[in-house]
């Protein structure tokens, strides 16, 4: 019987003890002082500098980076925080490549952007070891709001209202708070626990009541919320996972690759956990990316992402792509799975079919391929549950399959906001849900001060 | 071949790349391993008289400013003259010289200012057989508080009495340092002129403090919580030195009087431009104190490198040609207009152009066109200022374009003058001269 690495099926040990550490290490390491002042002053300070403009919190770069650049990293990151209090984590999962670095005048120029997300995990790291706190609560209004959703959206919300003197509560149905960031982001983009580092830091300002294990739906009623606070932020993000709609699909070793996921980030002994000898893919976003890399780092012998459309059509990002090329990971495209084959109960392989665009749409050639697996991971995207919003007796407005807001935030019912992947128009990135957050909880101040 | 032989009041050297009279020619060890590296001559860092050698301060003697990463662009110092044995020096000296003829060796000195003092110093350094002395008049720390140094290059009767004694009591060419650390450098270059001065030699450095300690408030460098002035150098004092030397170079009074320039120079380029102001030779310090000694092949390799593309057969062809250029305000033609034009598509949009412009200057660049990300120069507007050229980081991507006489210029709704038009002349200066009619 083969071992090691080539353990046949779904099995944890693959590797060396030593080997998870290396391969979950951060995939960016940290600018040491003196790489930060040289990246810092390659920083134009571009007059409306494109790259604040791309930025979904629009965070001052220039600025902060000027402020790095004068030995201010404690200015820095205030810079930093003030437009985005969850600026560590975007510092280390924002897609930079396709936000504020592809506008860089110097990616323009010479192809090679400032790095600005590890100038901003520079600063904010600086700031986060020392606890720099920067803000103060107003003076106590005696409101209250319930933010549903410990994620992105609902920490930024709730930090912003705990700075304008409201109360608040988040309900989180998980046992740790930090949504996505802690349960959804591949672990080496987020190593030493900084999700939970970061909801302590913006915790600190007080005001925040986190109380885990409340999941909507379940353990309260939306109509309770509105009952009993005066406000209410709906942030919880998306709940279930699209079906491959493929034969065969509910076999063993068939798995949503957010499970996988979030598994691994709360995993403490990388080596018990199991993953397929042969595995399989099936998406083109982050998450396809996230699974198919870890899978390889975790020893993994042949990793395959089959995606239905063509490479300019992938979620992933340029970057991400090559990450997984790097590692091992083949990417295949035109590609969609028919059947999922198994054995005794378990997936020994998948049947897939070739597309092609016929015209306007995708269809498949009739061609097939099967692909040898002992694991098949889904990651054809996520999709928000609204059951968890019934019984509360007024329906919420949905668009798409998501919760309709205005441009401030606000839903169709009175008293409640909604932000991040939950709304309609969410982009499933960490910063646009800050963003969201922050902006809702602008919104409900207005609201509440007027009474 | 370019010829870069150099011959220098007399003195000859294989190439015009001297090390100046600093840290890297104090001793023989030093010198012989800069003459390996290819140096075209030294000047021998400065002895002071017989006697007790001076003292230097036992903490740091230099300081520095930098860029982003750590380039150094500024150095300053409080070393003082050789605090070696004279009579050591002097050895070396003449043994380096023995074994390295081709080499030019200069020795600088700087002892007090009494007649006895270099009569003294003058044979023993005489016997060395050593090309030249440098008068170190320039020294601003330390030495300039006992008299010497920039106490005597600060008073230029002082300069021309010690020159005076000094031809009187040597068969050495002469070589008179001056100080920057005064308002007009022209007047310590006449002075050593009417005492009879081979040659001058310039800059030395200019006082400096190069930082303050935030925490302690104390100067840098710092000694025991305390600082000093020192003197500066480096490529950060090179467009001070070259207007010294083109100052010397073009006034009337000294026009002639061969010059060693110094400050800054780092690579061939820097060679050239000096040399091209008159610098007849120019010396190094800062450069080899931050890379080694090995930059004179870059700088020789360079130098002929360019000579050859351009045609200059020996360094008399380059030696003063940008010196007749150098003028008076008063004498630029006023009637020469040139805009500011952007290359599209050299432009990366960073807008600092713009800011630049809109913020301190004349308003005269756009930011946005048709409601977009758009830089263009507003010729009505532009005053051809060239701040925009100088914040773009993009080489040549924003240039002066001179209008043709003729052309219309939008700013002033005249068309351009073929005439030269100084200030002299203009109607708004209430000293004009008026042609006479």
């Amino acid at each position: 019987m083969p071992e090691g690495q080539f353990k046949e099926g779904i099995a944890g040990g693959r590797l060396q003890a030593d080997q998870y550490a290396d391969n979950f290490s951060d995939l960016h390491p940290p600018l040491d002082h003196h790489e930060a002042l040289v990246e810092s002053d390659r920083c134009y300070f571009c007059y409306d500098a494109p790259c604040m403009n791309a930025c979904p919190t629009s965070i001052d770069i220039p600025l902060f980076i000027r402020q790095i650049s004068t030995g201010n990293p404690i200015g820095s990151a205030k810079t930093i925080f003030d437009q985005n209090i969850l600026g560590g984590m975007c510092a280390r999962v924002c897609p930079t490549e396709t936000l504020c670095e592809e506008v860089c005048v110097r990616e323009v120029a010479e192809g090679k952007p400032v790095q600005i997300g590890r100038l901003q995990r520079y600063a904010t790291d600086v700031a986060m070891g020392e606890n720099k706190q920067f803000y103060q609560r107003a003076t106590a209004t005696g409101k209250t709001v319930a933010v549903v959703g410990a994620g992105p959206a609902g920490l930024a919300a709730a930090h912003r209202l705990a700075r304008h003197g409201h109360d608040v509560t988040i309900l989180e149905a998980r046992p740790k708070a930090g949504g996505l960031n802690e349960y959804g982001i591949a672990a080496y983009k987020s190593v030493d626990n900084f999700a939970q580092a970061e909801v302590d830091y913006v915790t600190a300002i007080g005001g925040i009541d986190i109380q885990n294990g409340k999941a909507l739906g379940r353990d309260y009623q939306l109509s309770d919320l509105m009952r009993n606070y005066d406000a209410v932020f709906l942030g919880m993000g998306l709940g279930g996972v699209n079906a491959l709609r493929a034969d065969g699909e509910d076999a063993d070793g068939v798995t949503n690759a957010v499970e996988f996921i979030a598994e691994l980030r709360q995993a403490s002994d990388l080596a018990s956990l199991p993953v397929g000898r042969r595995v399989v893919v099936i998406g083109g976003g982050m998450t396809a990316i996230d699974a198919a890399v870890q899978s390889k780092l975790l020893g993994a012998e042949e990793v395959t992402i089959c995606y239905r459309r063509g490479q300019e059509q992938m979620n992933a990002s340029g970057f991400e792509q090559d990450l997984a090329a790097a590692n091992g990971v083949t990417i295949r495209h035109w590609l969609q799975p028919k059947r999922v084959i198994a054995e005794g109960g378990k997936v020994s392989a998948i049947e897939l079919e070739y597309t092609a665009m016929n015209g306007e749409q995708l269809a498949g050639t009739g061609e097939r391929l099967t692909l040898v697996a002992d694991q098949v991971f889904k990651a054809i995207g996520q999709s928000f549950v609204p059951a968890a919003l019934n019984g509360s007796g007024a329906e919420i407005e949905l668009e798409a399959g998501r919760i309709k807001v205005d441009a401030e935030g606000r839903t169709s019912l009175a008293k409640v906001w909604a932000g991040g992947d939950c709304i309609f128009g969410g982009d499933d990135l960490t910063v646009s849900a800050v963003a969201q957050g922050r902006d809702a909880a602008e919104s409900i101040h207005r609201s509440l001060a007027q009474g | 071949m370019a010829d870069i032989r150099n011959n220098f009041v007399g003195i000859k050297s294989p190439n015009p790349f001297w090390l100046a009279s600093a840290p890297p020619t104090d001793k023989a060890y030093n010198v012989i391993r800069a003459f390996k590296a290819g140096w075209g001559g030294v000047v021998w860092k400065t002895l002071g008289e017989e006697g007790p050698p001076v003292v230097n301060v036992n903490g740091p003697r230099y300081g520095a400013i930098w860029g982003a990463d750590r380039r150094l662009l500024g150095l300053n110092n409080i070393e003082l003259i050789t605090d070696r044995d004279l009579q050591v020096n002097l050895r070396e000296i003449k043994q380096v010289k023995k074994d390295w003829p081709d080499r030019a060796i200069v020795v600088s000195l700087m002892v007090p200012c009494v007649e006895e003092s270099w009569k003294a110093i003058l044979p023993v350094v005489e016997e060395t057989e050593a090309d030249g002395i440098e008068l170190n008049f320039g020294c601003p720390h330390g030495m300039s508080e006992r008299g010497m140094g920039a106490a005597v290059g600060q008073v230029p009767e002082y300069i021309e009495m010690v020159v005076r004694w000094c031809k009187a009591n040597t068969r050495m060419p002469v070589i008179t340092k001056l100080t920057p650390n005064i308002t007009d450098v022209r007047k310590p270059a006449r002075a050593a002129l009417a005492g009879g001065t081979d040659a001058v030699s310039l800059i030395n450095t200019i006082n400096s403090i190069t930082g303050v300690d935030l925490d302690s408030f104390a100067p840098q460098p710092t000694i025991d919580g305390k600082g000093s002035h020192g003197g500066y150098c480096g490529p950060a004092v090179k467009p001070i030195a070259m207007n010294m030397v083109a100052e010397i170079a073009r006034d009337p009074e000294t026009h002639g009087l061969p010059i060693s320039g110094i400050g800054g120079i780092t690579t061939w380029r820097d060679a050239a431009e000096f040399m091209a102001l008159g610098a007849g030779n120019v010396q190094v310090c800062t450069a080899v104190m931050t890379y080694g000694f090995k930059i004179v092949q870059e700088m020789i390799a360079g130098l002929e490198n360019w000579m050859d593309e351009k045609g200059h057969a020996s360094l008399d062809d380059i030696v003063g040609r940008a010196t007749p250029n150098v003028t008076d305000w008063q004498y630029l033609n006023l009637n020469y207009v040139a805009k500011a034009r952007i290359d599209q598509d050299a432009c990366i949009k960073c807008g600092r152009c713009h800011i630049a412009c809109e913020d301190t200057s004349h308003q005269a660049i756009t930011s946005m066109v048709d409601g977009k990300r758009h830089f263009e120069v507003i010729e009505a507007e532009c005053v051809g200022c060239n701040l925009c050229v100088n914040v773009c980081p993009v080489e040549n991507c924003i240039t002066m374009e001179p209008l043709a006489a003729g052309a219309m210029d939008q700013r002033t709704g005249k068309p351009v003058s073929p005439i030269y038009a100084n200030w002299t002349t203009h109607p708004n200066n209430p000293m004009a001269k008026v042609a006479a009619e």
